[in-house]
């Protein structure tokens, strides 16, 4: 049923992203594909993998920004997947009923089984969350790990999704972002979490952290403005003799 | 947005159809157009066709087309929904409205007028399919809708006096062509005055949500060749050409079809109906021209992540 759930889901699953701390390698990207190449929305097919234009399907995709200009300009690793919206248009232009918002958690999914691949949501969706799947002639998008977060055989350490789970800089965190206590609602209100394009109105679950303020002189960091010789330098002899007269003032 | 010609060819036949048909249903009844039930076969099979041809040609672009029957199920939410259960409804009282018609020489009013209201409830879901999408400002405005409907109020009204000259000259009709034409090039071009107006919705910075630090510059795609994101809601369209497709649309598609609706006012016979013909086909070009744009020139905020900065 394309309809949203009548009682809006106080358990809100999603991903806090923060852009401060990425470092853009895309192992979360490589990850996903990997894991997902084997879970309920395998194969993400590729096209032409070994060609001059590889093509195919990923769930997540890390773009790379330069914002500002001089001294406050900077590099910004951006990765950008499913944001498990909270008003999915994605959801409610399904005609077939494949694509639904579960009402226990909010994660956003695709009944292959019933898709028929018109590509409405993904021209619905604005942040680009949906790749068509030309090979299986259905839509697929990220599942939030579905099928690692709920796992009993895996240690609960593992439970994350396989983005979460493979940033070597612990730039992304899993969590309920219903329940304000929870460490990443937590994180949010500290670091100041934004919304992408919040004018759409689709109120994502998944959050992004601001890159901090860079900090400018050595002041700001508590660090000496020079650093003082671990050990001072003493000659003498013929050195010494040339050392002390060359010091003369 | 790719401009898919399954979809193109899809609205502009069924548009054609549907507008065709609303005409009949209402007309008919009226006595405004013939009641031989010759030029009701012609014509409601030209206008059945047209809608079959289009709703046929609109599941090619369909994944898993054997599945297009549950296409019917999410009308509660879904304007495609809403538009595939509009458009098989709307055979109902359309074919009754012909059977009626051609078999037993009655015109129904009441067959009549529901088909007609399901052609323009079809139309209008057509349109609002669009007309909802907000990651696409050109087509999520007021003027869309308008359009839809207009366009196939004119191609209807175009092939309608083209079939009306094959069975006797109706200059009424052609004044009611010549009104659709001004009308439907009229919100034509309030549909291009606003888009080439209107502000930007949303913008690289608040895609990104990274205003704050300064202007967002893409300095490296996530890939190194292009994704179904790109091919389906990249494709890019050169100013220049948009603003000559405008023109051929403008002049080929509206100016000519309303110039040569004026002929049957004046002559009858062979011209008359040659020009007719000519008025329809031109119009119905004009009409794939202009879909074919709209589907170009709208840009997908999507792309706010590869490098445009505002849409």
């Amino acid at each position: 049923m394309t309809s949203l759930p009548a009682q809006p889901s106080a358990k809100r699953l999603g991903l806090v992203i923060d852009l401060d701390i990425c470092v853009g390698c895309h192992a979360c990207a490589v990850n996903c594909k990997e894991w997902n190449s084997g879970g309920p929305a395998a194969p993400l097919t590729d096209l032409a993998p070994y060609g001059a234009n590889p093509d195919g399907v990923w769930f997540n995709r890390v773009h790379t920004y330069e914002v500002g200009e001089g001294p406050t300009g900077r590099t910004v690793h951006f990765p950008r997947s499913c944001l498990h919206c909270a008003e999915p248009a994605c959801v409610t232009v399904c005609p077939t009923g494949a694509s639904f918002k579960r009402a226990e958690d909010g994660i956003v999914l695709v009944n292959e089984d019933l898709c028929i691949g018109c590509k409405l949501c993904s021209w619905a969706c604005p942040y680009g969350a949906r790749e068509f799947d030309e090979d299986a002639g259905v839509m697929k998008k990220c599942t939030l790990c579905v099928d690692r977060i709920y796992n009993e055989t895996f240690d609960p350490a593992d439970r994350v999704p396989a983005c979460v789970a493979t940033c070597p800089a612990s730039a992304r965190h899993f969590g309920d972002l219903g329940d304000p206590d929870s460490a990443v609602s937590k994180l949010v209100a500290e670091r100041e979490g934004f919304d992408l394009m919040a004018e759409m109105g689709y109120a994502p679950t998944n959050k992004y952290l601001p890159p901090r303020p860079h900090k400018h002189g050595a002041g700001c960091t508590g660090a000496p403005a020079q650093l003082a010789p671990a050990v001072a330098a003493k000659a003498d002899g013929l050195l010494g003799w040339l050392d002390r007269l060359l010091s003369h003032e | 947005m790719h401009p898919s010609l399954s979809v193109i060819f899809f609205t502009t036949a069924s548009g054609a159809g549907y507008g065709l048909l609303a005409l009949l249903g209402v007309f008919a009844p009226l006595g405004v157009v013939s009641r031989d039930p010759l030029f009701g076969f012609a014509a409601l099979a030209l206008a059945l066709a047209a809608i079959t041809a289009g709703l046929l040609s609109s599941m090619f672009h369909l994944g898993q087309k054997q599945r297009a029957w549950r296409a019917f199920s999410q009308w509660r939410t879904s304007w495609l929904s809403r538009e595939g259960v509009a458009s098989v409804v709307t055979y109902i009282p359309a074919g009754l409205f012909g059977l009626a018609w051609v078999f037993l020489g009655t015109v129904s009013p009441a067959a009549g007028v529901l088909a007609a209201l399901g052609a323009v409830v079809t139309v209008f879901c057509t349109a609002m399919i669009y007309r909802s999408l907000k990651p696409v400002p050109r087509w999520h405005n007021r003027w869309v809708v308008p359009n839809y409907l207009a366009l196939a109020l004119m191609s209807g009204a175009l092939w309608l006096a083209f079939v009306l000259q094959i069975f006797g000259a109706r200059p009424a009709i052609n004044g009611l062509a010549i009104a659709a034409v001004v009308l439907a090039a009229v919100l034509k071009l309030a549909y291009w005055r606003f888009i080439d107006a209107a502000p930007a919705t949303s913008t690289a910075e608040s895609a990104t949500g990274l205003g704050a630090i300064g202007k967002v510059r893409l300095f490296e795609a996530p890939h190194t060749s292009e994704n179904y994101l790109l091919k389906e809601m990249g494709f890019q369209i050169a100013r220049k050409h948009a603003t000559r497709l405008r023109r051929i649309a403008l002049g080929l598609g509206f100016a000519l079809p309303c110039l040569l609706s004026f002929v049957p006012l004046l002559s009858t016979g062979g011209p008359a109906l040659a020009a007719t013909f000519v008025a329809a086909a031109l119009g119905t070009f004009g009409i794939f021209v202009e879909r074919w744009l709209f589907f170009a020139e709208a840009q997908h905020a999507v792309t706010l992540y590869y490098g445009r900065d505002a849409v």
